[in-house]
């Protein structure tokens, strides 16, 4: 049990800090695209330690949110490298004070 | 006609409103609506007094409920007039003197542009007089009084574009809202004391409640008769009204507007009789201010400040017999009534000569009229044989019979009417003999002429009433008329035999009379104003209205300002200074907080993670702690 979550707690690190420091906005999303399977991984752990579904499903919740999150954050992803060749987020900061 | 004595204020309001509202196309025709409404205003009148005239005497006082007015627990207010017969003589006064000056006005205001305006104006001003004189509860009374101050102010102020009309407008207004003030007070008085505004209940009630009550209402009722009659302390603002147009002048000092604090006064008879504080109170106010008018007017060059001035002190007169109680309230009226017509007759003559003197008000500039305007002339002699009391003139019986009661009353007051009577004979004679005898002192291009017909018939009718206006008096007809209203006139023991006393008035006129002519009619008069330094102190103080002005500022107009000035600072420094500096404050706070939105959206990440790490830690520290 614990192992799982050492892991899932892992994987949530590395996300997090890959979103933080990595300035390509692809490994960014796959950097949130980590996160959240970690949680996953954590949802379908704990489901199984107590015994009942209700993990199992906020997981499958979660990867259908994520599918349709990919979908709309890669099209934008693409519209921006069209506009700006570039997908460094930091280069897309128009919207400011 | 008595049950349609509504029609009274109806017709010139409806007329009056109309004529407003009508617009351009009306511009035509105006002044002949107004005049017609206030003619038929007038025949109504006369219907209704015709049979009044035909009841017996002990069942003419006629009322009726239109509608109820007011109806709050238990205030209750009728819309209701009163018939009677001080209201009869007042609703002729007004219809018929101020038929008159509409009919004037058709020529006086026949270049004015704004001319149907102005009618317009002249039949409100009648309705709200009306209102006044045939209300039967001191509220409706009100009403019309308010509508009469604001009739007053838009034709003071008729000429807006003149700096000088405006001002004296306001001013009119202002003070006269010092005068409202005490009217509203003695209402407010009444009701709480009496439970009831009707004026009939009033003054049948006053008489079992104590004396400290009805001193109070009568000295409220006081201040309010000052602000409307003008009277001192409340004075200021007659002479200044004088930037209005001459028949405006007429209106306001004949028939309507400084009539009414008498009419007040004498219709308020109960609330005086049970208070001999507040007559002697009405009493010093006549006298003082019939001495005041009378020296105004005997140092004014402009003819028709002049004639406010006497204006003044013919209404110091009203009062003064008003204050005398039952014996003077019939000569009050009686003296109202011949000053309205006389008073007319004079405005209306001055304002004829300044239309055939390019509207100069100086009489310094007149001069030797007499054979340009022949008919001005003859009707302006006999207005003032009128005022200054010739017999068989309007005026000789009713200031005769005011100085007669006076003197048999106090000796003070009879004295000082009797002075009044010999001012009144100087500053008239000066102004009928620098205006039409003597030399020709005319600017360079003046061509005096005589006015149209239609300005020098309401002359000659006015010229008429003034001649033969005495006549109400004959056989004590007026007294008769007014006792039920006023209350039996006692007999009186007089110091002297009442023909001793009316050839004494008559020996101090003609002292007026041969000084003015001795100093005015004798010697040429310089065309020029005299410098200041060049007259009396008695001289220099009426010009400055006996200082009037000065002492307004000084008690009111400047403390005001002062108390505006600080107000106007802390609102700035301390209330404003407080709101504004929140605002800037939160504003600047607000410039430093944006900041933080830098468009990077790692930064954004970072915050959120700092939060989330923030939020754990604290849900740690409670769980664990």
């Amino acid at each position: 049990m614990t192992e799982y979550l050492t892991l899932s707690m892992l994987l949530f690190t590395i996300g997090a800090a890959g979103v933080l420091i990595r300035r390509n906005a692809i490994v960014i999303f796959m950097c949130i695209e980590l996160m959240l399977n970690a949680t996953n991984l954590a949802f379908v752990s704990f489901s199984r330690q107590h015994g009942n579904l209700d993990g199992q499903v906020a997981a499958f919740f979660v990867m259908v949110v994520a599918a349709a999150e990919v979908v709309v954050g890669l099209a934008i992803i693409v519209s921006i490298y069209r506009t700006r060749r570039t997908t460094s987020v930091d280069e897309a900061s128009l919207l400011r004070f | 006609m008595l049950d349609y004595a509504w029609l009274l204020v109806a017709i010139p309001l409806v007329s009056g409103l109309g004529l407003l509202v009508w617009g351009k196309e009306a511009d035509r025709f105006g002044h002949l609506i107004g005049t017609a409404a206030s003619a038929a205003s007038f025949v109504v009148g006369l219907g209704a007094f015709v049979q009044l005239l035909a009841r017996p005497a002990d069942d003419r006082t006629f009322s009726k409920t239109l509608f109820t007015w007011i109806h709050a627990g238990p205030f209750h207010v009728d819309m209701a007039y009163t018939f009677d017969q001080l209201a009869a003589l007042f609703v002729l006064l007004i219809t018929g003197v101020g038929t008159l000056i509409h009919v004037y006005s058709i020529g006086y205001m026949a270049h004015d542009a704004r001319r149907r305006r102005f009618f317009a104006y002249l039949n409100i001003f009648i309705a709200a007089m009306l209102t006044l004189v045939l209300a039967s509860d001191y509220l409706v009374l009100f009403l019309g009084w308010e509508g009469v101050g604001l009739a007053s102010y838009l034709l003071i102020g008729f000429w807006q574009h003149k700096d000088s009309a405006a001002q004296a407008a306001t001013k009119a207004f202002v003070l006269n809202r010092v005068g409202d003030v005490g009217m509203a007070l003695a209402i407010m008085t009444a009701f709480a004391q009496f439970g009831t505004t009707v004026i009939s209940d009033v003054n049948a009630s006053v008489s079992s409640a104590s004396t400290g009550i009805a001193t109070t209402l009568g000295l409220l009722l006081l201040l309010g008769a000052c602000g409307k009659s003008a009277q001192v302390p409340l004075q200021a603002w007659l002479l200044d009204a004088m930037e209005g147009p001459t028949p405006v002048s007429a209106l306001i000092h004949a028939a309507t507007m400084v009539t009414a604090g008498v009419y007040l006064i004498v219709r308020s008879n109960g609330v005086f009789d049970a208070s001999e504080t507040a007559r002697t109170a009405v009493v010093i106010v006549g006298v003082v201010t019939l001495l005041v008018g009378a020296w105004i007017g005997c140092t004014k060059d402009d003819i028709k400040k002049a004639l406010a001035g006497s204006t003044m002190s013919q209404i110091g007169y009203m009062m003064l017999a008003a204050g005398l109680g039952p014996a003077g309230y019939a000569f009050a009226i009686f003296h109202l009534l011949t000053h309205g017509f006389f008073k007319a007759n004079l405005f209306l003559g001055a304002g004829s000569v300044m239309h055939g003197m390019n509207d100069d008000v100086d009489m310094r500039h007149y001069g030797a009229i007499r054979a340009a305007m022949p008919v001005t002339f003859v009707t302006f002699a006999l207005g003032y044989l009128a005022i200054i009391g010739v017999p068989p003139f309007a005026g000789f019986w009713s200031k005769d019979k005011i100085i007669e009661t006076a003197l048999a009353q106090s000796w003070w007051a009879g004295l000082g009417a009797l002075i009044g009577a010999g001012v009144t004979a100087f500053y008239m004679t000066r102004l009928l003999a620098m205006t039409f005898l003597g030399q020709k002192r005319w600017l360079d291009d003046v061509h005096p002429h005589e006015s149209p017909r239609v300005m020098t018939l309401p002359l000659v009718a006015l010229a008429g009433l003034s001649a033969f206006g005495g006549a109400l008096a004959i056989g004590g007809w007026i007294t008769d008329w007014l006792a039920p209203v006023t209350g039996e006139v006692h007999e009186h023991h007089l110091p002297a035999p009442a023909w001793v006393i009316s050839l004494v008035v008559l020996a101090v006129v003609a002292l007026g009379v041969l000084l003015g002519l001795r100093m005015y009619a004798a010697r040429a008069i310089p065309g020029e104003t005299p410098a200041d330094r060049e007259v009396s102190i008695a001289t220099r103080a009426g010009r400055q209205e006996l200082y009037g002005n000065a002492i307004n500022d000084a008690v009111a107009v400047r403390p005001t300002r002062h108390l505006v000035r600080t107000l106007v600072y802390v609102d700035g420094a301390g209330l404003d200074a407080f709101v504004t500096g929140v605002a800037d404050r939160l504003g600047d706070s607000a410039d430093a907080l944006r900041k933080q939105q830098n468009g990077f959206v790692r930064s954004y990440a970072l915050s959120m993670v700092t939060g989330a790490l923030v939020v754990l830690a604290a849900l740690l520290a409670v769980t664990l702690g």
